[in-house]
């Protein structure tokens, strides 16, 4: 159920697309709360509506059933409390990274302040970009670009960061390195972390909890804790117990493939 | 244009030492800039210069390349300067009233699918009508100083610079549209911070293509009412059958054109250098 105190939930959530080849279900009777602070991973196959959630979180779509809620308010709109990293850094090549960075406030206000470029610079350095400001996107390694992506959406600083897939494009050693990057800003400032992602050890080393996905039409299949305890390092996964939950998981969405 | 790209250097073995004055006579040329094109251009005068003496082709067929250097001397220089910025005002004013009348339609049929559905249609036929063929009523219509011209001009060049801003501003990834939507900031914004930036590559070949299609225009006005203008003089002096001065003329329009295209070029490169392809640089 959901409380007063929830950072995001999903109330019998149900969305229907109207194609060219008709209707499209894409999530359906979905039941997921998000306390404060709460980092949730989303793991399901392609397809399954996940990047939906995301999508019905940021108020740039509406459910067609149930309810979204931030906060206690339902969803009507985008809000300012919210960050959004995309699979792609999509960042503008022809923008600087300290730019790039101070772009939502030069995009939602049209001007940017000295105080906003502080607070840029401040982030970067955070993000682990210092000595970068000046550079263009086209410069970066792909790493190093959805480190931007990611300081982009930390510079309203919002209290809920939502992440689609943000590492599937980077290969899997950088992938592993942002992970931790990630866990250390999210330790360092908390936030509430909605993250999509199909990599099931990505989805566990990160989060408290895992929501798995079936196949489209998307619906909730299982909502678990994670059993692992902070911080973590690249050895957390390595204990039996872990890789049962691990071996679980790869059943549940195996399973679901086949059904 | 390829010619760079195509040097198979970069994959010969590394194990092989090879400093540039050891490379082959042939490799060197190709690698020396400006020297290879600019040899044949040289080349292929001499050859038309020697051909036409040796063969005394006519110069109403053929001038020679001396003649036609002969050719620029008979009208005073004044008169030239005269030709070339008639020509070339007519081109630039056209040029800008395509860009002009471009802008908004592309972001009209970028933005609404009811206008691309209705006013799409509607620019094909105009681009479809031979602009040739309806200069003369146009000038009968404007009257014969700039206006008709200009309109020329545009009718000829404003369709490639209506496609490319066109693919331009719809080629913008969508996640940055949501990151927009997410900021709820004003369309206006949208379009100005994001999807035209992310249009420039595009514009800017729209832009190239425009650019020597205005000449192309310009002159096509030109040859149906004008006391002036290269394309005038050029008219003018086939029906004197004076040919040299005629090829004087063509080589001033060449000229033109390419600088056109050249300046169209450096603005690209010098203002937007992160909207050319990365090996372009």
């Amino acid at each position: 159920m959901s409380t007063e105190t929830d950072a995001i939930s999903f109330a019998d959530v149900g969305q229907t697309f109207l194609t060219d080849n008709g209707p499209l279900t894409a999530l359906s009777g979905v039941n997921v709360n998000l306390r404060r602070h709460e980092f949730v991973a989303v793991l399901g196959p392609s397809g399954c509506g996940k990047s939906t959630l995301l999508r019905l979180t940021a108020g740039l779509i509406k459910p067609t059933e149930g309810t979204v809620s931030v906060f206690g308010h339902p969803v009507s709109q985008p809000r300012d409390d919210i960050g959004i990293v995309f699979q792609q850094a999509t960042l503008l090549p022809w923008a600087t990274v300290e730019d790039n960075v101070v772009f939502p406030a030069k995009h939602k206000r049209g001007r940017v302040s000295a105080k906003d470029r502080a607070h840029a610079r401040e982030i970067i350095a955070t993000c682990g970009l210092a000595g970068f400001e000046e550079r263009l996107p086209g410069e970066l390694s792909g790493g190093m670009q959805q480190r931007v992506g990611i300081a982009r959406a930390l510079f309203l600083n919002p209290d809920i960061l939502l992440m689609d897939e943000p590492f599937s494009a980077l290969d899997a050693l950088t992938r592993d390195a942002m992970g931790f990057e990630l866990l250390r800003l999210w330790q360092a400032s908390p936030k509430t972390v909605l993250f999509i992602t199909h990599s099931i050890p990505e989805a566990v080393i990160l989060a408290d909890r895992v929501v798995v996905m079936s196949e489209r039409p998307g619906r909730v299949i299982e909502d678990l804790k994670v059993p692992l305890g902070r911080p973590r390092d690249e050895s957390s996964l390595r204990s039996v117990e872990m890789q049962d939950f691990l071996a679980h998981l790869r059943g549940l969405l195996i399973k679901d493939k086949v059904a | 244009m390829t010619a760079q790209a195509d040097i198979p250097a970069e994959k010969a073995p590394p194990a092989k030492p090879a400093p540039t004055e050891r490379l082959p006579l042939a490799e060197r040329l190709i690698r020396t800039p400006v020297l290879l094109p600019a040899l044949t251009f040289i080349l292929i005068l001499l050859l038309w210069e020697f051909g036409t003496r040796l063969f005394n082709v006519p110069s109403y067929v053929l001038p020679a390349p001396s003649r036609i250097v002969e050719g620029f001397g008979v009208v005073s220089f004044g008169r030239w300067m005269e030709h070339v910025w008639s020509t070339l005002r007519v081109a630039l004013l056209g040029y800008l009233v395509s860009i002009a009348v471009s802008l908004p339609i592309a972001v009209g049929l970028s933005k609404s699918r009811f206008l691309s559905r209705s006013l799409y249609p509607l620019l094909v036929v105009i681009q479809s009508v031979p602009v040739v063929a309806v200069a003369p009523i146009i000038i009968v219509v404007l009257g014969t100083d700039d206006a008709p011209r200009i309109v020329i001009t545009f009718m000829i060049s404003f369709f490639p610079l209506v496609v490319s801003m066109t693919t331009g501003l719809m080629a913008t990834p969508p996640e940055l549209i949501e990151l927009s939507r997410s900021l709820r900031a004003p369309v206006r914004r949208e379009i100005t911070q994001i999807r035209l930036p992310y249009a420039t590559p595009y514009i800017f070949s729209g832009l190239k293509i425009s650019i020597t299609l205005s000449v192309i225009g310009a002159v096509v006005a030109e040859f149906v009412a004008a006391e002036v203008g290269i394309g005038y003089f050029i008219q003018f002096s086939t029906s004197m059958f004076r040919l040299p001065q005629a090829w004087a003329g063509l080589a001033v329009l060449l000229v033109m054109s390419l600088a056109l295209f050249q300046a169209v070029n450096l603005t690209q490169k010098y203002f937007f250098p992160w909207s050319l392809p990365k090996d372009g640089r």
